[in-house]
């Protein structure tokens, strides 16, 4: 009896799972779908799911109207820099705040969580002044750094969470063994904490690789990245669905790849220390 | 290769990336940044045959509108010197021009004949009679409708409907049983949306947004019938959720065949007779209705090319600006692409071309835009210059709250006698706030 009522569980566990897969992976779907009909169809009404004649004019419109490997190239950069420069920071950040607390460590990481609740469009124009005011405006180093910024308190807590679960014994008996602080955190505690590190480190590129405001609001021609690709697709004065399908699809396709191949990495990363 | 090397690689490549990418660009280029309209991405197609006229070479930002309008805001207000050319309306041009923003356009060449730009054109993208804006293209509103629906619905439309007439029409052409809808009009919330649908219907009901202390008027009877009026035709004969549709939603259901008549941009014609429509051969047009008060509800509008002030390339920033709004231009558009595909509404000489007269929206989008006037577009006298807005740099803002509202009445959250009392709260309150009244 026990075992029916299991089998029960497990399918609607599972129809539950994939019920909520589905949906969540639906709007990605038909973003594809709709990227090869024509702008005609892209409207239709009753929509159109498969019985259409699949085309590639939009591919090839966006590759003629856009230089769509330089904004890939800004993305790489952007994404890759400050998810680079965050690790460098957060590392050390996170090591002092889980092995040498405070009695302010809580706070402090409280406080840079609530850093995150603050709209971004309240510190718009500080931001474009400073950025005005050192001429990173239009440049990918400026936005490597606010990305940076933008997304520390997230490595910081994440890395924080990883460190917390490393037992402090560990780290004591390195200094026993006459270790140094620099040989504590590279040869001890980073390997152990590998999985959490790369979780953050993929998570933090795919926040920066989707990050849509600051990527907007401080590039022109130069260092926009695939977020402006695709901005570049919606008019207010005409169809324009499958154009912008295309585009949203070959900017969203490295990232997808990425996640495809290493989302055994970011499983076990993210539910590291979660099950005790 | 050690964690340590790897690290010290990770740090040297970051800063390698953060080093490079401080560096400055040393080309000589014009930045323009612009809207993604048909007429604007044929130009940006155009744009070598500048560059090889005159070795200036075009770097072209494409935005969403309001993310431009954010953009360009930010930039001239920071002088961050992003852009050398801003795309720019009608709203925002005199607004700009007032507060030194722009560079004031008052030295075109006498080939470029900017006696040539149409008035009323001329006249919205002015401050003080000095143009800081030239024209691409510009647009009015007016009556897209079914010629066969109108005839099996045994009507004829008139060149000058009423708002009367238009009702009758579109519940006798309206049969859901097939899917058409008498009508098609904006209700979606949002000043450049719905907001300036209503803002240019109400005109002809002889609403104004506010008296001549610019005190709010939503609390009049012109608001009251204007709101009515349009929510009783629009639930008799509009489309389902009319309340979240706007331009491209309507110009979708129009391709399809599901309106009898839609009042939109002037620019909507070439779409709606264009391929992607299936009812393409049996368009009519009309001007925008209007009570007999003696002002349509059709609005004027401008896509213009402005030079922000502080740029460091003006004269290159000018140079493109006279190619790109010239006759010329439009000749090169029409010789490639064919006369209904030029830029409408910015040339007087265009109107005159016997070829370009030849195309079906041609004269009724001269009228629509001959016959709006922004600088006395209210029955009783307002304080403000401007058709479906009023060009006050508070007016953003609070149309778009104001807007919201509306939708809300529309889509039958709230009645239009709340909607229209909040609404008169929320204008009184800013503009009070703004040192108005």
């Amino acid at each position: 009896m026990s075992r029916t009522v299991t089998t029960q569980r497990k399918m609607i566990t599972t129809a539950a799972a994939w019920t909520i897969g589905l949906v969540i992976f639906f709007p990605i779907y038909w973003t594809i779908l709709t990227s090869f009909k024509t702008e005609a169809q892209a409207i239709n009404d009753p929509p159109l799911f498969f019985a259409f004649d699949w085309t590639l004019e939009n591919y090839a419109l966006v590759q003629e109207r856009s230089d769509y490997m330089k904004f890939l190239w800004n993305s790489v950069i952007i994404a890759g820099g400050s998810t680079i420069l965050g690790i460098l920071v957060a590392i050390p950040a996170a090591w002092s705040m889980a092995f040498v607390p405070s009695r302010r460590t809580k706070d402090i990481l409280l406080w840079m969580l609530s850093t995150k609740m603050l709209p971004a469009v309240g510190v718009l124009y500080p931001i474009s002044l400073i950025f005005v005011e050192f001429n990173l405006l239009d440049t990918r180093g400026g936005l490597v750094v606010v990305l940076m910024l933008i997304n520390l308190p997230i490595i910081v807590w994440m890395l924080y969470t990883y460190f917390k679960e490393i037992p402090g014994e560990i780290l004591e008996a390195a200094r026993m063994d006459g270790a140094t602080l620099k040989e504590e955190i590279l040869y001890v505690l980073t390997p152990m904490a590998i999985p959490g590190i790369a979780s953050t480190i993929l998570l933090n590129f795919i926040l920066a690789w989707n990050e849509a405001f600051w990527t907007l609001n401080l590039t022109a021609a130069n260092a926009a990245p695939l977020t402006a690709f695709i901005a570049s697709y919606s008019s207010p004065e005409g169809l324009f669905f499958a154009k912008l399908s295309a585009a949203s699809t070959m900017a969203i396709t490295p990232i997808l790849i990425l996640g495809w191949f290493s989302q055994k990495q970011l499983v076990r990363g993210l539910t590291f220390g979660a099950v005790k | 290769m050690s964690l340590k090397s790897t690290l010290c690689a990770a740090t040297a490549l970051s800063l390698i990336t953060a080093t490079g990418a401080f560096a400055a660009d040393p080309s000589a280029t014009i930045t323009v940044a612009t809207v993604n309209n048909g007429d604007m991405i044929r130009m940006q197609g155009y744009t070598d045959k500048f560059t090889e006229d005159t070795g200036i070479a075009v770097e072209w930002v494409t935005l969403e509108e309001n993310v431009l309008r954010q953009r360009v805001t930010t930039d001239i207000t920071t002088k961050g010197g992003a852009f050398d050319i801003m795309t720019i309306g009608m709203y925002e041009t005199p607004i700009w021009g007032a507060n030194g923003w722009l560079v004031p356009l008052d030295d075109l060449s006498e080939d470029y004949d900017v006696g040539d730009i149409l008035p009323a054109m001329a006249g919205g993208l002015s401050h003080e009679g000095t143009l800081y804006a030239a024209p691409f293209y510009g647009e009015s509103s007016m009556i897209m409708y079914r010629t066969d629906l109108m005839e099996a619905a045994g009507l004829e439309m008139p060149e000058a409907p009423t708002w009367e007439f238009i009702a009758e029409a579109a519940a006798a052409m309206t049969d859901r049983d097939a899917d058409i809808n008498g009508i098609c009009l904006r209700g979606k919330a949002g000043w450049g949306e719905g907001g300036a649908f209503i803002t240019a219907m109400s005109n002809s009901f002889g609403a104004r947004w506010f008296d001549m202390d610019w005190n709010a008027q939503f609390d009049t009877e012109p608001w009251a019938n204007t709101l009515n009026f349009y929510k009783n035709m629009m639930d008799a004969s509009g489309p389902t959720g009319y309340a979240t549709n706007g331009f491209n939603e309507n110009l979708s259901l129009f391709n399809q065949g599901k309106c009898g008549m839609w009042i939109d941009a002037t620019v909507a014609a070439s779409f709606v007779t264009g391929d992607d429509s299936t009812v393409a051969d049996s368009v009519g047009f009309a001007l925008a209705p209007d009570t007999g008060l003696g002002k349509r509800s059709n609005w004027l509008w401008a896509w213009a090319l402005a030079i922000p002030a502080g740029t460091q390339q003006q004269a290159e920033a000018k140079q493109f600006i006279e190619w790109a709004t010239s006759k010329g231009y439009i000749e090169l558009v029409a010789e490639n692409e064919g006369w209904a595909n030029v830029p409408p509404g910015a040339r007087k000489s265009l109107y005159e071309n016997p070829d370009y007269q030849a195309v079906p929206f041609a004269q009724m989008t001269l009228d629509s835009i001959l016959s709006a006037d922004p600088a006395n577009s209210t029955v009783e006298p307002s304080p403000y210059v401007g058709i479906q807005f009023a060009a006050i740099p508070e007016f953003a803002g609070i149309a778009t709250e104001v807007s919201q509202e509306f939708s809300a009445a529309y889509a039958g959250q709230q009645s239009i006698e709340e909607a229209l009392e909040k609404a008169q709260a929320i204008t009184n309150d800013a503009m009070e706030a703004a040192g108005y009244r």
